[in-house]
């Protein structure tokens, strides 16, 4: 049998909603916080389904969406070197950066970008271009870091020269916890990222309810797991009770995935990142440890000038706090479309603007 | 799989060369060994600039589609019958009897002719099960890295028999719609093969020509009102033509939506949506809801059109739209393919 077809099973569904809407006799707002789910939200129409009592907003775990202008400027800088292949994931070839120039058109002036589907195939590429550069644009959360760690583990023991890291990575607790302090995000519940919390496990989240005062569930990505995330976030709020409880168990145990924590902390050291459209958050990212600092494209390739960034058009940064809804925002479905992004948000399938605009428009 | 007599030194001359194009003795060469003994016919045999056909009938329909697919063999076909049964399927949707195809061939220098051998079988074989004749064709060789190995066009000329009307003036509000099989499974076999994820189930092109589902609807069925495949794009962009075309709006029940438990999986995986993936051996038909389970019969009796559905319905006339009704009663616009579908990543 289709091992998710029970999670997506109408009964099921039915059930969880009746639930839901027993419990949900109050207004509460709730932060799902990774792309994934917002993107199934959308997807399934599940914001549809629920009472008027829940509004769900929808949170920054959408990595394509929170690399910053200046990350994405290098990107463009290092794939115009002579002799550089700059590898990267599917979505990040069409942000535009901030002279409306993207990968993607580099591409088609004949620079070598290549999409890959796993960064370690980038050893592959390196392997077979000794006389150039390889450069993979690694971004993620907690749940693509350690594969990054991993393959700077086959660089080093392989003694590959020429192939280095443009990281923009980024851990999701503090960002929450950013985000959930911020007096005008008004938020009452969230639902963790599951894949997250399975690298991370679920005890960070335990604290993270008790300072921010609120109940955390630990979700999955299909219909069944969101509605139970959102009835497990109801059920506490209901009882008063500010704790984490993990909605995912299937995927997610409580210890996490330690040997993945232990690789990410031998080559990456947390810092102060700048989120797009959030700015920047204390402790928020990855970058290399100096031991191996040598793999960081930046050093290699970057000069010392920081590009010229302009003030954005997008309003990302609002959409991901919860302050406006996309369909509030004057660039949405007119000069900003899937065919014509003006922000990150609105490139990736996991962003609230695409998701909003492929699911959600007439 | 048996290959066509070819007595050419292979030894000597594995590979594509230049002169290969050059309409010189290799070229000639070339035609007489490969393509001659595989597509043999007689218009071929006349070799001259062009084909003399004469036609039952005056009302023709014409296509051309061109073939650039990587890899070249993927799990259920190649670039050879892919060629064939793209532009017969194109024929069919006009409601015409395919009859005669054209070929075209760009070929990279250094391709192994092993590789053209075996594409050009293929071609041939497609080509009969689908019941016509290449009559007529062209080769042109460039330079090592000015073309992905082997590119194909193919044009194809059929006859559309006098009672028939097909096209998006004749869809309207009640239709019923019925696809022939599973969707997503040309794109996925073709993703699978090229980024090396190596699925442990091997999702198979459904690449067909569906000449004969076409032949029984077209008699078995007073009236047919448009035939579509959706290829590239996929099933969604193919209702959105229709859609906007015919200014109607289609509602799909995503629940009677046929596709392979694989393919849902490897969807799910890649973070793509099967009603944006290719297929290549899929037809999409409106007609009156009052014909349609006798047209289910009819398709599902067929090769290919066993998991033939009935999908959705034209509700309206007012509004171009495609809209995807799901399980428990909400529903979503599906637009048209933006850019090419891209995968998830976290």
């Amino acid at each position: 049998m289709w091992y998710e077809q029970p999670f997506r099973k109408n009964e099921n569904l039915t059930t969880l909603l009746r639930a839901i809407r027993e419990l949900a006799t109050f207004p509460i707002r709730i932060m799902e916080v990774c792309g994934g789910q917002t993107y199934a939200l959308s997807r399934y129409r599940i914001e549809e389904l629920l009472p008027d009592t829940i509004e769900m907003i929808h949170g920054p775990g959408c990595p394509v969406c929170v690399t910053p202008e200046e990350t994405v400027a290098r990107a463009i800088e290092i794939a115009r070197f002579p002799g550089t292949v700059l590898c990267t994931f599917g979505d990040m070839i069409r942000v535009p950066s901030d002279e409306g120039c993207s990968l993607q058109q580099l591409k088609a002036e004949g620079k070598d970008i290549r999409i890959l589907y796993s960064p370690l195939d980038s050893l592959k590429i390196a392997r077979e271009n000794p006389g150039k550069e390889v450069v993979f644009f690694a971004i993620g959360f907690e749940t693509t870091t350690p594969v990054y760690a991993l393959l700077l583990h086959e660089i080093i023991d392989k003694k590959i020269d020429n192939l280095t890291l443009l990281t923009s990575l980024f851990t999701i607790p503090a960002a929450v916890s950013f985000l959930a302090q911020d007096p005008e995000c008004l938020i009452n519940g969230l639902l963790a990222a599951g894949h997250v919390c399975s690298i991370t496990g679920t005890e960070t989240y335990e604290r993270l309810a008790r300072e921010l005062e609120m109940p955390i569930a630990i979700t999955g990505f299909e219909p069944a797991d969101l509605l139970y995330g959102i009835y497990r976030v109801v059920q506490l709020k209901t009882q008063g009770r500010n704790l984490t409880v993990n909605a995912y168990r299937r995927a997610v145990p409580a210890q996490g995935n330690p040997i993945a924590r232990l690789q990410t902390a031998r080559y990456f050291t947390p810092y102060d990142a700048c989120w797009r459209g959030l700015g920047t958050i204390p402790a928020s990212g990855l970058k290399l440890r100096p031991p191996y600092e040598q793999y960081d494209a930046r050093n290699r390739f970057c000069s010392e000038v920081k590009p010229d960034i302009r003030p954005s058009v997008c309003r990302a940064g609002e959409i991901m706090k919860g302050k406006i809804s996309p369909l509030r925002c004057p660039l949405f479905g007119n000069r900003c479309t899937p065919d014509t992004p003006l922000g990150a948000s609105m490139v990736s399938s996991e962003g609230t603007c695409a998701a909003f605009y492929r699911y959600k428009t007439n | 799989m048996e290959l066509p007599n070819c007595p050419i030194p292979t030894q000597k001359y594995d590979r594509i060369t230049m002169a290969h194009g050059g309409g010189g003795k290799m070229t000639t060469r070339l035609i007489e060994k490969i393509f001659y003994p595989a597509f043999s016919n007689r218009w071929l045999e006349q070799a001259h600039d062009g084909a003399t056909l004469n036609l039952p009938s005056s009302r023709i329909a014409f296509t051309t589609d061109s073939f650039v697919v990587n890899p070249l063999f993927f799990p259920g076909g190649n670039i050879g019958d892919l060629a064939v049964n793209g532009t017969v399927n194109d024929l069919l949707c006009c409601g015409a009897t395919p009859l005669y195809l054209s070929a075209g061939f760009i070929l990279e220098e250094g391709l192994p002719i092993d590789t053209l051998k075996k594409v050009v079988h293929s071609m041939q074989t497609a080509a009969a099960k689908a019941g016509v004749s290449i009559v007529t064709g062209d080769t042109k060789v460039v330079e090592f890295g000015k073309c992905d190995k082997l590119f194909i066009n193919t044009a194809g000329i059929g006859i559309i028999p006098e009672n028939i009307d097909i096209g998006l003036h004749r869809v309207v509000k009640g239709d019923a719609v019925i696809v022939t099989g599973p969707i997503g499974n040309h794109g996925v076999s073709i993703l699978s093969t090229r980024e090396s994820l190596g699925f442990e189930s091997s999702i198979q092109s459904d690449t067909a020509a569906l000449t004969q589902i076409v032949a029984k609807l077209l008699s078995g069925i007073p009236d047919i009102h448009i035939l579509r495949d959706p290829t590239r794009g996929g099933l969604s962009s193919t209702l959105n033509e229709i859609a906007t075309g015919a200014h109607v709006t289609i509602v799909i029940d995503e629940a009677a939506l046929p596709i392979d438990p694989p393919v849902k999986a490897a969807c799910d995986l890649l973070g793509l949506d099967p009603l944006y993936v290719a297929n290549e051996g899929l037809m999409l038909i409106f007609l009156p809801n009052e014909y349609a389970e006798q047209a289910l019969r009819i398709i599902r009796g067929e090769p290919h059109g066993e998991n033939a559905r009935i999908i959705g319905r034209v509700t309206d006339d007012k509004r171009a739209e495609v809209i995807l009704e799901l399980a428990l009663g909400q529903t979503r616009v599906i637009d048209m393919l933006s850019g090419e579908q891209l995968p998830r990543i976290c």
